[in-house]
């Protein structure tokens, strides 16, 4: 019964995170000139899915302490796949779809081989493995183009009863699908324990290198879901290096404001999820607060700087001077 | 009498032979499809090009050596460019001082990043990443709300296309002032040490008497200078500054840093091994281009040849 205290010390990032957003997306509604109503909703529910499923993507990686720099880019490669393939018949829809999942599986299956068998570094080896997806991107899209299945499309990104975007719950669909049970499986409890020390996780006999593999897998397969699902919502495919380079960017910043630590094994992706929502709301507050958009992108820097800037309040709570160097 | 022999092979770093066997690989590559490959002017023409890469690579590798890494070099970059061809446009002062005042815009900014690293105890994956962000923000204001000058100055053009002695390129000469100046501090100076000292341990440097986070805050502040000075000669060789011209200097930056055998953890690396990556890097990316290889299957092969060299020589010793 006393644990309270230990619980709440290990959600606080993911509530801080839920707390942010809610204030914040209050404020975005009230102030919004159309008002409170569900068309404002679903519009900034598709795009927040889009990062928030990236987002996630990255939180697999980024817990075990390394970190996907080529996020983006299975994103967009997904994207460009998801155009061609689903489209025609019902079933060939279906075999679509689990192509693009099972492209993503494969990209994320070599980062993880590069970085665990390879033994080599998850920046350099992702960025590079990012050029190599993006070049394979370019090739199924040279030019922007494409189409995907209408009533899919639709269904996903419409609502249900009219109120409930449905995109909120199809990413619901894939936290409880994919990241609940992998959170309360041996193999996730494995990736945390990578996370905080990966030595003390080897000595107590944890699989590291299947957990940091996994990882890899499932962060390429969550990219996956949403590039099909930036599909759905343009109903083309581009393979834009500028729209791959900010995913990837944004999925950290996400992933840091989610209260997920840089450094590993502390943090969720339910608080990636809502650190992404938060990212996305802070950029339409200047939208309704009818800010001139040439500062738009000054704001958005500064506000993101100061959340980071939160983190150093630990540095209070330091008793001695050497635990600064960890 | 051929003792020295074994010490001298005993000192080339595989991973620097490497990169330079590889260079070496792919101008034969080159010069079987076409000779032009081998000559004098390809070659100063692709060390000129190469010392942009160069002087960006400096700061980068100074921040890796850290143990950090240094994701605001695309804005700075165009910051540098940006301010200083605005700063022509001011008049002769604003003229005569626009190389000084763009590489000052982009300390400010690397000291932004070293006050969040080294004070503020950030990662510097994100503090780096927040300030390109204001970076980009403040550069698109000032393009917009101001409407400066974009042409690059005089001098900015001297440095970076200009030949003096020899025909040897400016922007070389420049590189191998400000490479000259980086091994100097590297290897004979206490700042220098201090860089590795922190590299490998921060703790144990602190415990030795080193105000770390004074040296991380100045090794930020010096990378900002040197990203806006790549960027000053980007201008100068452009003739005008442009809002996306840094974009494409992060990856191979890293790139170079790495491949040149420094360790992305920190505390080891040297200097030569960056030369070697950045012009392995250039050439690669020249070569490509020239035999018209599309976009994409440049982009593939870019990606495999960094993953194919580090397997060579950049894995990490099996820890336990």
């Amino acid at each position: 019964m006393s644990d309270w205290r230990y619980r709440l010390g290990e959600h606080r990032g993911t509530l801080l995170a839920f707390a942010f957003f809610v204030l914040m997306f209050v404020i975005y509604a009230s102030n919004h000139p159309v008002g409170f109503t569900a068309n404002v909703v679903q519009t900034a529910a598709n795009k927040g899915a889009l990062l928030a499923l990236v987002a996630m993507a990255q939180t697999f990686v980024v817990l075990t302490a390394g970190i996907d720099l080529s996020v983006g880019m299975v994103f967009v490669l997904t994207n460009c796949l998801a155009s061609s393939i689903v489209i025609g018949s019902p079933a060939m829809v279906a075999l679509g779809v689990v192509g693009v999942l099972l492209t993503g599986l494969v990209c994320g299956a070599i980062n993880g081989a590069i970085v665990i068998y390879g033994r080599l570094q998850p920046i350099v080896t992702t960025i590079a493995t990012g050029a190599i997806y993006f070049g394979i991107a370019l090739v199924l899209r040279p030019v922007p183009g494409g189409d995907v299945d209408g009533t899919l499309s639709d269904a996903l990104t419409g609502r249900v009863f009219g109120v409930i975007p449905t995109s909120l719950i199809a990413l619901a669909a894939v936290v409880l699908v994919i990241w609940v049970p992998y959170r309360r499986s041996a193999i996730g409890r494995a990736a945390y324990a990578v996370g905080s020390s990966e030595v003390a996780a080897y000595m107590s006999g944890v699989p590291v290198r299947r957990a940091k593999f996994l990882a890899y897998v499932a962060s390429g397969l969550v990219a996956s879901i949403g590039g099909l699902f930036l599909t759905f919502i343009t109903a083309s495919g581009e393979a834009s290096a500028a729209n791959g380079g900010s995913y990837t960017l944004y999925s950290i910043a996400a992933v840091v404001l989610g209260g997920v630590s840089l450094f590993g094994g502390s943090g969720s992706a339910i608080g990636a999820i809502f650190g992404a929502l938060m990212f996305r709301t802070i950029g339409d507050l200047l939208f309704v607060f009818d800010l001139d958009p040439l500062w738009q992108p000054l704001f958005q820097g500064l506000v993101l700087l100061a959340a980071v800037c939160l983190g150093s309040v630990r540095l209070f709570q330091i008793r001695n001077r050497l635990d600064l160097f960890e | 009498m051929n003792a020295p022999a074994p010490a001298l092979w005993r000192k080339i770093d595989p991973a620097v032979a490497t990169a330079f066997g590889c260079t070496i690989l792919l101008l034969f590559l080159g010069s079987l499809y076409s000779s032009s490959f081998l000559s004098p002017e390809y070659l100063l023409q692709q060390l000129k090009v190469a010392s942009f890469l160069g002087v960006i690579a400096t700061g980068m590798m100074l921040v890796i050596l850290l143990g950090q890494i240094d994701l605001s070099v695309p804005w700075v970059v165009a910051v540098g460019g940006m301010m200083s061809t605005a700063a022509t446009g001011w008049g002769p002062t604003g003229e005569a001082l626009a190389i000084p005042f763009g590489v000052a815009c982009g300390i400010c900014l690397g000291f932004a990043n070293g006050f969040g690293v080294a004070y503020l105890r950030l990662p510097s994956m994100i503090v780096t990443l927040g300030v390109n962000a204001v970076a980009q923000g403040l550069m698109v204001v000032h393009t917009g709300g101001f409407s400066p000058q974009d042409s690059s100055s005089d001098a900015m053009r001297f440095i970076a296309t200009g030949h003096t002695l020899l025909g040897i390129p400016n922007a070389l000469i420049v590189w191998a002032l400000v490479g000259g100046a980086t091994v100097f501090l590297l290897s004979r100076t206490t700042f220098g040490r201090a860089i590795y000292g922190i590299g490998n341990r921060e703790r144990a440097a602190y415990l030795s008497g080193v105000k770390t986070q004074r040296v991380v805050l100045f090794t930020f502040a010096i990378a900002g200078g040197l990203s806006a000075f790549g960027g000053i000669l980007l201008a100068g060789y452009a003739s005008k500054a442009a809002q996306a011209m840094g974009d494409a200097y992060l990856l191979p930056s890293i790139a170079a840093v790495v491949l040149g055998g420094a360790s992305i953890l920190g505390g080891r690396g040297s200097y030569i091994g960056t030369i070697a990556g950045v012009i392995l890097i250039t050439l690669l990316q020249s070569i490509l281009s020239v035999i018209q290889m599309e976009e994409a299957g440049r982009q593939v092969i870019y990606g495999a040849v960094i993953i194919a060299m580090l397997l060579l020589y950049g894995r990490e010793k099996v820890a336990r």
